[in-house]
């Protein structure tokens, strides 16, 4: 049995030992995007689909970079140029594309639980790139990546997500793959942006940014989806900015220097002002590295690769 | 003109006249022509041995979707019907959520002749309570109720203009028929796909809260007080519900309510893994919730049982969670489902659960039957309480598959059904 089974849908449920042998992968195939030549031939001869059913533009291309650099076959299906808009179910089309004999899938798609469905029906490795506003497991592996690295391991340290958690699937992956590794988890924003059941997952709650900011080693924060104000979550992204916009005047009340994450595309001046999203604690690029290199250990540990010959896949070359 | 029949040996049990003992039944000329004791049939009489099985006023379900017409390729009003006396039922009130909506006099008598072709369960048809159930204009109520309605509803949404439910209320009181209402927020529940509450956190889905419901509830009974008018509301789902309804009966507004099968027996954690069987409207809601509608069918604050028969078509089911149709098949399976979470669990006794599945639906909807009293229509279900049986969907008579219970074994099944007298089903040995 390999370390994560037939298919990455999810966080919710990893073991704190599949998390980290997935983290402790991604690390040194990092290196690989560091090179002259970006290329292991690990996954020779595998095809692998990006099926996006949502438009995706750096989590698509960070799959495409990561499924070359280890020499697989890759073939995008966009939703505008596929079937679907033909009326062809979810099933028929993952059906029609198994008929040409794939080996991996990785699908976005606006509807919560579709990875999954897509999972239970297909042979090939399914990996979740963000269903609905379920999950969203690479981006979560790849922001742990980056706050291990940073707070120099995770166990213990205080992460705060910030914004929009109701309608996040970031939020989601994150709050389970922290917990995983023993960190302590808290939410920041309006109400509205909350599920009323936050806490019955196990974190805790701010409902000003300020005090989040004096807990937190770490804020994650969200991007607020601009149709969040036109259905009335929020008055206004004006508004949104004044109470719990991050920015530099209330970092530098914070009792340490806190790390600042942000899963992109970024607000710039409504969840995060500029010269905290450029300052010296924003980690927002390295954490677009990381997804490379996370997703680079997904597809190889999904392929069946022992998590400890990680090391020889990264000295090889083409 | 059928034979009479003669049904021995078995526990009569019709709470309308308080009656639980073992017995004869004799049906002669489509009614009831003696109860109790030993009878000596007359000549020529079927006699048919109930020794071991419950003999009971034929079970009546008057929450059902027959999808006819309109939707013929998930449902007729011929398989729902014969659906229903596989579960023991001998008549079922037809929702009008139909294509076209059954919102006039023609497709009121249309579903009712369909129903009487068929020959298996008695089919009552609803009216709409607005043309096109839009809410908007009130539909003719005196001439449906000519061609056959029994009540009237929009289910499957609510009748968000109070005016309109204040006059529905008002009018229907002529005809001496119950409004029937879906009680939802619609912009509290809009683009729900669940209950709201720890589960569909986790599944990063938009659920429906509690209160979406509980605020129509208490606005019907609001509106029926005012009116005097008779309100009975469907699928009550929530604890905030059944309080509310409690209320409302201490005041003495005429309000009935109903419960399905699967809200007493399933809560949302039948979700997890995006089972889109467990998907309905009202949601499966929480324990707290089940128990609080258990509770309130045992004090009598909810009336009677339902199943909200809703079939789809495998295709419509097999696809995301939030694209799937909401709704469940329940006729094959409600008798066993109730049993099993009802009477063995002590909730209710074999006689209350009768009385909440045959004579309160009658009464509460002025339908022939529910009772065994001489001179009664010969309506009877006979079933096995004690008979143990695995959920097999694709044995199913209706056209819908779409269970959540596929694979359950459950304890109770019906063994005959009668009709007029006329035996319209009889399990398999």
């Amino acid at each position: 049995m390999t370390i994560l089974g037939k298919d990455l849908l999810g966080l919710a449920g990893l073991s704190r030992e599949q998390v980290t042998a997935i983290l402790d992968v991604a690390e040194p195939l990092r290196a690989i995007s560091e090179r002259a030549i970006k290329k292991v031939p690990t996954l020779r001869g595998m095809t692998v689909v990006n099926l996006f059913f949502e438009p995706s533009t750096r989590t698509r291309i960070s799959f495409e970079f990561a499924e070359k650099r280890m020499s697989a076959d890759t073939v995008n299906v966009a939703t505008a140029a596929s079937s679907v808009s033909k009326g062809e179910t979810l099933v028929d089309t993952a059906r029609n594309l198994e008929a040409m004999r794939i080996d991996m899938v990785v699908i976005r798609h606006p509807h919560s639980g579709a990875a999954r469905f897509l999972a239970e029906r297909i042979e090939s490795n399914v990996i979740n790139a963000g269903d609905g506003t379920h999950e969203h497991p690479t981006q979560g592996l790849l922001d742990l990546l980056t706050l291990r690295e940073k707070l120099g391991g995770l166990e213990g340290k205080r992460i705060c997500i910030v914004g929009d958690v109701l309608h996040s699937r970031v939020a989601r992956s994150n709050i389970w793959g922290l917990k995983a590794m023993g960190a302590q988890v808290a939410v920041c924003g309006p109400r509205s942006l909350l599920p009323g059941a936050i806490r019955e997952l196990g974190v805790e709650v701010f409902d000003r940014i300020e005090t989040a900011i004096e807990w937190a080693d770490a804020l994650n924060i969200l991007r607020l989806q601009l149709e969040r104000m036109q259905l009335g979550y929020i008055p206004s992204l004006r508004e949104y900015n004044r109470v719990f916009g991050v920015t530099r005047a209330r970092l530098e009340r914070a009792p340490r220097d806190l790390v600042i994450l942000h899963p992109g595309p970024m607000n710039r001046g409504v969840e995060i002002d500029s010269d905290v999203a450029d300052g010296p604690h924003s980690v927002i690029l390295e954490q677009v590295t990381n997804g490379v290199a996370v997703r680079m250990a997904v597809l190889y540990l999904l392929a069946g690769n022992a998590p400890a010959l990680a090391d020889a896949a990264k000295g090889a070359t083409v | 003109m059928t034979a009479p029949l003669l049904i021995t040996g078995g526990r009569l049990v019709d709470p309308s006249q308080g009656l639980d003992a073992v017995g004869d039944l004799l049906l002669v000329d489509g009614k009831v022509a003696a109860i109790g004791g030993q009878i000596a049939g007359p000549e020529g009489a079927t006699r048919l041995d109930a020794t071991g099985l419950v003999v009971a006023p034929g079970l009546i379900d008057v929450h059902v979707h027959l999808r006819e017409p309109g939707r013929e390729e998930v449902e007729t009003v011929a398989s729902g019907a014969q659906a229903a006396v596989a579960g023991g039922f001998t008549g079922v009130c037809a929702m009008p959520n139909t294509k076209p909506v059954t919102d006039n006099q023609a497709t009121v008598g249309f579903v009712k002749r369909q129903g009487e072709a068929a020959g298996f369960a008695r089919v009552y048809p609803y009216g709409a309570i607005t043309v096109g159930q839009m809410g908007e204009t009130l539909a003719e109520f005196g001439e449906m109720v000519a061609a056959g309605a029994v009540a009237v509803s929009d289910d499957g949404k609510p009748v968000e203009n109070s005016h309109i439910m204040r006059t529905a209320l008002e009018y229907a009181q002529t005809f001496g028929i119950p409004v029937v209402e879906h009680c939802e927020v619609m912009a509290l529940a809009h683009g729900g796909a669940m209950h709201e509450g720890t589960v569909s956190a986790r599944l990063g889905l938009k659920g429906i809260p509690g209160e979406a419901e509980e605020i129509d509830v208490i606005r019907c009974i609001l509106l029926a007080k005012l009116t005097t008018g008779h309100i009975h509301l469907c699928h009550l789902s929530t604890k905030g519900s059944v309080d509310l309804v409690r209320w409302g009966k201490e005041q003495g507004v005429h309000v009935t309510a109903e419960v399905c099968s699967h809200h007493i027996s399933l809560t949302h954690e039948a979700v997890e893994g995006y089972n889109t069987n467990a998907k309905m409207n009202p949601p499966l809601r929480t324990a707290e919730d089940v128990a609080a509608l258990q509770q309130g069918l045992k004090d009598g604050t909810i009336d009677l049982l339902v199943t909200d028969h809703a079939p789809h078509h495998y295709d419509e089911k097999e696809r995301e969670f939030a694209d799937a149709p909401n709704g469940i098949v329940g006729l094959e399976t409600a008798l066993g489902v109730n049993i099993t979470w009802l009477v063995e669990r002590g909730v209710l006794t074999i006689p209350q659960m009768v009385d909440r599945m045959s004579c309160l639906p009658a009464k509460v909807f002025h339908l022939p039957g529910g009772t065994l009293a001489k001179g009664s229509v010969a309506d009877v279900t006979l079933f096995d309480p004690s008979r143990r049986w695995t959920v097999d969907p694709t044995r199913f008579k209706s056209k819908g598959r779409n269970t959540p219970y596929g694979g359950q074994t459950l304890t109770g099944q019906a063994i005959s059904t009668i009709v007029g007298g006329r035996v319209v089903y009889q399990l398999a040995p």
